[in-house]
Parts: structure tokens; C-alpha cells; sequence
């Protein structure tokens, strides 16, 4: 039994910011909120992780919503409906803890509003009530408004920039929630994004004592636990986000040590861009 | 009767050098280090042997090949016969050829080793599979369909061995593999200047002509789990050869400084990503000029030796027993010598320094010296206080062994573990606590050897399909 990763759609929410569903019942089958895949575009590709942003059992699909930030992102995000993407492994790490917990507050900044969709709906249907604040730099970036308002008994939005709803980060938003409902009533906030912004969240919600769980990405190989190249300090012990994330109470991260830890490779992923990039000077890829 | 009544044959004592890379230049390049033997050179080889009646070489292979049938073959210049009579029990010879620890095996038992070299058994083992897999491999034949199926998760050694011998039998096998490509720790782990990763693919390949299926990218213990496999999916047995994937970290400060690597991960972004190949790879691996690969055995002589293919100008061996402890093999310890690796034996690292952007800038270690013998039967280092001196280093590498990745234990019920998480097994049958799992190689053993695996596949399949003949 061999399978086929075939993107079967594709939408693009903005020049940088791309939906697939992709074909991988074996992945689809199992997976649940919060898990994550690894996958390989070509024979000299790396191994990237993205967490699921939804999934299909019946049609044995996967989306993923992914940012270009990287030579493999950029690639990827050329690739169209009918392609097939080379490996697709999953489902890979520990789901979110959900049970009914009382009322969560669900965070979602810039690509990482994706993973958040499938927890807080799983948090709905185990009869919380989900608060949903999602953020982005600008309009442009902004996505699944519409998703989310679905499985958000109240919705939030928030750009940097002022571009759409209303100017201001998502910990403004979060503190005006904490502070129009009481922090007694919230029972735990999921906080997913850029690690600037999961980073601001759990010094928000530390200073006002609310449990936060976070989703870690970290540059891992493998996924399975076999490198460790994915560790970080959790309340001071060593853990891997592959195997024991990758969702840790945020108060517990070591924020330091994960930021260098995913800048260790920064030079060469920079010469990996330039070197995709054409060289004739017209600003095109290779 | 006594051996002295066969005709004497002349006695040889040398071994025929293995050719191999000057080490200077192979120091800096992925080719692989020993180069194999020409043909004349293997005969002449093979016709050291004395034929001696006990050929005790044969208790030493955990494959039970019948070495001294074989290296007749090859005095006789049948090549074609020879690869054959391997074959018949080893379904790796290219790869056992190459990384087999010989010396500690067959060759250790030979007759002609008592008093002179032992006769070069791997190196002949590899010069005929090198032989066939340039004509190219005949198929052997297969059994007729017996109907049952047999699932082996983890496609290194002793799942390549079971699946094999299964397939021969007549049963129809489906090798579950995590990683995109089959293989292994003999794609992840040991680099391309010892064993081709072309010759790897190679022998997949022919266990695919015996009709294996295998499906990478299929973690067993989260897509799905043994016991779906057996009720579910149609599976009769499933044989467990997951390994020893966890890397061990030593649990000191400064351990997930920028530049520390795990054996693991440094040598999956050389080998099986071919880091060495970047940017046309897209996997980086970064080295820096002054490497620490901590621990002494194979997997840090592999480590040690990439360390100065990947462009370090000093690569180290920080051990904390002394010289005659490594447990690396012999050859692996010279061939690290002559590409220039360091060694600063009886020290142990108790720190690793980073400077104020979390990179690594130096390694504080302690001095030992060997007292009693322990439960291993080697002499136990004790640190001697006062001792810590910290050396300048900029990349450092645990190579302090691994343990068995737990997905797979811990996702299967009744499957009875030892304290340290391996798999308890029968180690002549392989048979685990759950009746139809089996299990060998390093995720039973703890680390060990690429045919020791095999032997544990091989047993394995032995048991399996016993009891699928028992099975109605």
C-alpha cells in the first residue's frame, strides 16, 4: 500500500499566507487537535513540521495553512492543486488536552490562528465556552475569520497595524477580556503564534495567574524523537517538543533558550533563500 | 581423526590489506574509506583459509553463514556460487561486508588466527556481494503463498533480516517505516564513507524483488498501533525492530546551548539528509573549527570522523575510561587516527560553556582514573577531585549511547518492558509477552551491533513462522 500526497486544493489568502488539503488518510484517520505532520517537498528536500489546521476522516484529508518564510515554505507555496508533495508523515506529537475546562480563551497570531481552529473547536464541542482573539500584522495576513467565528462563542480581531477591526496586539485585546469578565471566570488560555507573541501572552496571563498552554514549533528533523534537536527547557527540565509536545504550559517555557534554539540555523536558511533565488536579477525563483 | 590426517594446506600468515583512501585526503570527503578488494586479491584471500575440519569461524556468525563453503567458492572463482551459499542466510551482505565487527565475530574463531592474521572472512563477504550487486542480483527464489501476513515496523537490520527470511518462506510482509527512506540506522546513523548509501538502497531493493512492501513515512504508535495491525488490518504476527532511536543527554549545564548536537541528529543531517551537501541539499548542518564528541564508541568514531569531513579543523574524543575501553571497534579507532582525530581519554565534560547568544564556546571537564572492574568487567573510571580544566570548543557531540524509542512500547498493550523501556523478549525466539509480537535487535538488546539485529531477525522469523503454521 503506497500513498500519494496529492494537494487537492489550494487557496491563497495572501502572496505569502497558502491553504492545501491534502490527501493522507492514514494521517487523517487518527490525528487530533493540536498534533502536527512533517513533510518533504522533493528528493533533496528537509524535513519541516506544520501543525494540522484541520482535517477530513471521511475524505482523508489534512490542511495545512503555512507561511513563506523559508526556501521549502517559498517552494511549497509555488506548488498548486494536482501536485504531489513527496512525504507526508503523521500524525506526530501529543494532542491538546481537551476536556470541559469552563470558558477558554483561544489566541491565535498571524499563521498560527490555523492550529487554534481545530483545538477550539474540539474545546467547544466538549461544552466549553470559547473565547476566540485572532491577530495579525496587517488585513492581509488575517484568515479564517470566518472559521473561527463558527466555533467562537465570541470573536475578536485585532491587526498591528490598525488595517482591519481595530489597532493593537492580541495581549490588549486578552487583557480587556481578563478584565471585563474577571480572571475567576477563565478557566485556561491556548495561545498559538509567532514565539514573540506566545511569549507576550504568558507574561500577560503569568502577571494575572491564568493557566496558558501554548504549541511550540521548533526546527526538528525527524519528529519522532529520535534527534532531539527539537528540545527546550520546560520548569527547568529537558523535553522534546516532537514527542512530549508540542503543547507545554507556557509559564513553564524557557523563552531564551527557544528563541536561539530556532535561530541556530538563521545563516544558512538566509543562504538557502538567496541561493533558490534566480540569478539573472529579475526577482523570480528558481 | 585429526585434522593433521587432511592434506596440509600451505599457511599464509598475512592478511591481504584492505585498499583504502590515503587518509588525508579522505579526511575531508564522503567517498568511502576502504575501497574493497580487486579480484585476484580476493581469492588470494579466500585460499587462506585452511579449510579445518571445526570450522569454528562458523559459531561466530550470528547469521550462521557457512563461511568456509563460501570462501571455497571464491578459491574457486565461483563468484556466482559463492554469493549464493551467503545468501542463503545473510540478506545483507554488501552492508555486513563493511560494518560487521569481524575481529569480534567469525574471524575471531578462525584456525589460522591463532597463530597468524585470521583469514579476511568480511572482506571477502564483501567483494562477492560488491561482485553481484555490479553484474546484478538474481532474485532467489520464493516459496509458494502461505496466505499469512506479517508486518515488521522498523526497516534497519533486524527488520530488513525478519522481512527477508519471511518473504522466502512464503509469507507476505509490509515493513512499517517512520523515516521517507528504508533503511534504518543504516541510512541515519552510519555515514556514507563507511557504508554507501547506495549500497543500502541496493539491498532494499532486492528485498523488494522478494516482494516486501514497504511503507515509509508510517510511525507505528501514532498513525496506527500493533494491535490495529492485528485486529484490524489483516495482519497474522508483527515482528517489532524499532531500535535504539532515543538519544541519551548527560544531563549537565549548558547541554541545549546553539551547537550541541546528539550523535542522532548530527549524523541524520550528514547522512540520511546530506547536510554535507548543502545549500543544493536543503537540510544545514553546522560545524564549527574545534569539535567535543563525547563517548568512545562506534557511533562517535563515525561522529568524530564526519566532524572533520564536514570542515573542522580540530576534532576530539572525550572518553572517561582510557584507550583500551573504547568499545568502538579496533579499526574504527585506527581509521579515526590516521584522519587525524584527537583523543583526551579519562575525562569526563560536567559543563558546557556558551557565551551571551547561547553558543557554544567551551567544554569544563574532570579527569579520571580507572579503578576495580565494574559489573561490565571493565575497570570503573573515578574522577579525581580538583581535576576540572575546560578546553575551547565551538560544536559539541553526545554520542553516550541511545535507548529504544518508546512510541511503539508504550502504544501497545501487554507488551512487557524492562526497567530500561526495552522490549522484553525470548532471545532465541524473539517471542514477547503478547502472543504474535515479536521482537529483536536493539529496541530488546539496547544498542549493540548491525548483525547481532540481523541474528535477532533471523531468529525471529525462524519463530514467526513456526507459529503461523501452528496458527489455523
Amino acid at each position: 500500500m503506497f500513498f500519494m500526497f496529492k494537494i487537492l486544493q489550494k487557496r491563497v489568502f495572501s502572496p505569502i499566507i497558502k491553504e492545501f488539503v491534502v490527501e493522507a488518510p492514514r494521517v487523517a484517520k487518527k490525528c487530533e487537535p493540536g498534533q502536527f505532520v512533517i513533510l518533504r517537498i522533493h528528493e533533496e528536500g528537509e524535513r519541516i513540521p506544520l501543525t494540522i489546521a484541520d482535517f477530513d476522516r471521511e475524505k482523508g484529508t489534512i490542511t495545512i495553512v503555512f507561511q513563506e518564510v523559508g526556501k521549502t515554505t517559498m517552494q511549497l507555496g509555488a506548488m498548486e492543486a494536482g501536485d504531489y508533495i513527496k512525504d507526508f508523515v503523521g500524525p506526530l506529537g501529543e494532542p491538546s488536552h481537551i476536556e470541559n475546562f469552563g470558558t477558554v480563551v483561544c489566541v491565535g497570531g498571524g499563521v498560527g490562528i490555523a492550529p487554534v481552529h481545530p483545538i477550539a473547536r474540539a474545546l467547544k464541542e466538549a461544552g466549553n465556552e470559547v473565547i476566540g482573539i485572532i491577530g495579525s500584522r496587517n488585513k492581509e495576513l488575517l484568515f479564517w475569520e470566518d472559521k473561527m467565528r463558527e466555533v467562537c462563542s465570541e470573536l475578536y480581531v485585532t491587526t498591528d497595524d490598525g488595517s482591519y477591526v481595530r489597532q493593537g496586539f492580541v495581549t490588549d485585546v486578552l487583557k480587556e477580556i481578563v478584565a471585563d469578565r474577571g480572571k475567576e471566570n477563565i478557566a485556561l488560555v491556548l495561545a498559538i503564534g509567532p514565539q514573540p507573541m506566545m511569549k507576550a501572552t504568558c507574561g500577560t496571563t503569568k502577571e494575572l495567574g491564568l493557566k496558558t498552554v501554548v504549541s511550540l514549533n521548533s526546527v526538528m528533523v525527524d519528529g519522532t524523537g529520535m534527534c532531539g534537536c527539537c528540545r527546550v527547557s520546560i520548569g527547568g527540565e529537558t523535553k522534546f517538543v516532537c514527542v512530549d509536545g508540542p503543547e507545554f504550559d507556557g509559564h513553564d517555557v524557557d523563552w531564551a533558550e527557544l528563541t536561539r534554539r530556532g535561530s541556530i540555523f538563521k545563516q544558512e536558511e538566509q543562504r538557502a533563500i538567496e541561493n533558490h533565488k534566480c540569478q539573472c536579477g529579475c526577482g523570480g525563483d528558481k | 581423526m585429526t585434522e593433521n590426517k587432511k592434506p596440509k594446506k600451505e599457511i599464509i600468515p598475512v592478511k591481504n590489506p584492505m585498499p583504502a583512501q590515503d587518509a588525508q585526503e579522505r579526511a575531508r570527503n564522503f567517498n568511502e574509506v576502504a575501497l574493497g578488494y580487486a579480484e585476484e586479491i580476493a581469492v588470494a584471500e579466500a585460499k587462506r583459509c585452511l579449510d579445518c575440519k571445526k570450522q569454528p569461524c562458523r559459531q561466530g556468525c550470528p547469521v550462521e553463514v557457512d563461511i568456509p563453503a563460501f570462501l571455497n567458492l571464491v578459491a574457486e572463482r565461483d563468484f556466482d556460487g559463492a554469493i549464493k551459499k551467503i545468501k542463503e542466510k545473510n540478506a545483507l551482505p554488501a552492508v555486513c561486508g563493511r560494518v560487521c565487527p569481524q575481529e569480534s565475530q567469525c574471524e575471531s574463531y578462525c584456525t589460522l588466527g591463532k597463530k597468524h592474521d585470521p583469514v579476511g572472512v568480511g572482506r571477502v563477504e564483501r567483494f562477492c556481494a560488491d561482485w553481484e550487486l555490479q553484474k546484478g542480483v538474481i532474485t532467489p527464489s520464493v516459496e509458494g503463498s502461505t496466505g499469512k501476513n506479517v508486518a515488521v515496523i522498523g526497516s534497519g537490520p533486524a527488520g530488513l533480516t525478519c522481512a527477508a527470511d519471511l518473504a522466502k518462506k512464503g509469507h507476505k510482509v509490509t515493513i512499517f517505516e517512520a523515516l521517507h527512506v528504508a533503511g534504518g540506522v543504516l541510512m541515519y546513523g552510519i555515514p556514507e564513507f563507511r557504508l554507501p548509501k547506495d549500497v543500502v538502497q541496493a539491498e532494499v531493493e532486492n528485498l523488494k524483488q522478494l516482494g516486501v512492501d514497504i511503507e515509509v513515512n508510517s510511525v507505528v504508535g501514532k498513525a496506527t498501533t500493533v494491535d490495529e495491525l492485528l485486529e484490524e488490518e489483516g495482519f497474522d504476527a508483527v515482528f517489532i525492530g524499532t531500535g535504539a532511536g532515543l538519544p541519551y543527554f548527560m544531563k549537565i549545564p549548558g547541554e541545549n546551548a546553539c551547537g550541541v548536537y546528539s550523535a542522532n541528529e548530527f549524523l541524520t543531517r550528514t547522512n540520511l539528509m546530506k547536510g554535507y551537501k548543502f545549500p543544493d541539499w536543503d537540510t544545514p548542518i553546522k560545524i564549527g573549527s574545534k569539535v567535543a564528541v563525547i563517548g568512545g564508541g562506534n557511533v562517535a568514531m563515525d561522529a568524530a570522523r564526519t566532524a572533520l569531513r564536514l570542515g573542522a579543523a580540530e576534532s576530539w574524543i572525550i572518553y572517561r575510561r582510557s584507550k583500551e575501553e573504547l568499545p568502538a571497534r579496533a579499526e574504527e579507532v585506527e581509521h579515526a587516527e590516521e584522519e587525524g582525530v584527537k583523543f583526551d581519554l579519562l575525562r569526563s565534560p560536567v559543563e558546557i560553556i556558551a557565551d551571551d547568544n547561547g553558543w557554544v564556546t567551551g567544554l569544563k571537564c574532570i579527569k579520571y582514573e580507572l579503578g576495580e572492574p565494574d559489573d561490565s568487567g571493565r575497570r570503573r573510571p573515578v574522577a579525581i577531585k580538583g581535576s576540572e580544566y575546560t578546553m575551547d570548543m565551538d560544536t559539541v557531540v553526545i554520542a553516550i549511547g541511545q535507548g529504544p524509542n518508546p512510541l511503539v512500547p508504550r502504544t501497545t498493550k501487554g507488551l512487557e518492558l524492562n526497567k530500561k523501556g526495552n522490549i522484553t523478549a525470548d532471545l532465541e525466539t524473539g517471542a514477547t509477552s503478547k502472543p504474535g509480537v515479536y521482537a529483536g535487535g536493539d529496541v530488546v538488546t539496547g544498542a549493540a551491533t548491525v548483525i547481532l539485529a540481523m541474528g535477532a531477525g533471523r531468529k525471529a522469523a525462524n519463530a514467526i513462522h513456526e507459529y503461523l503454521g501452528s496458527k489455523k
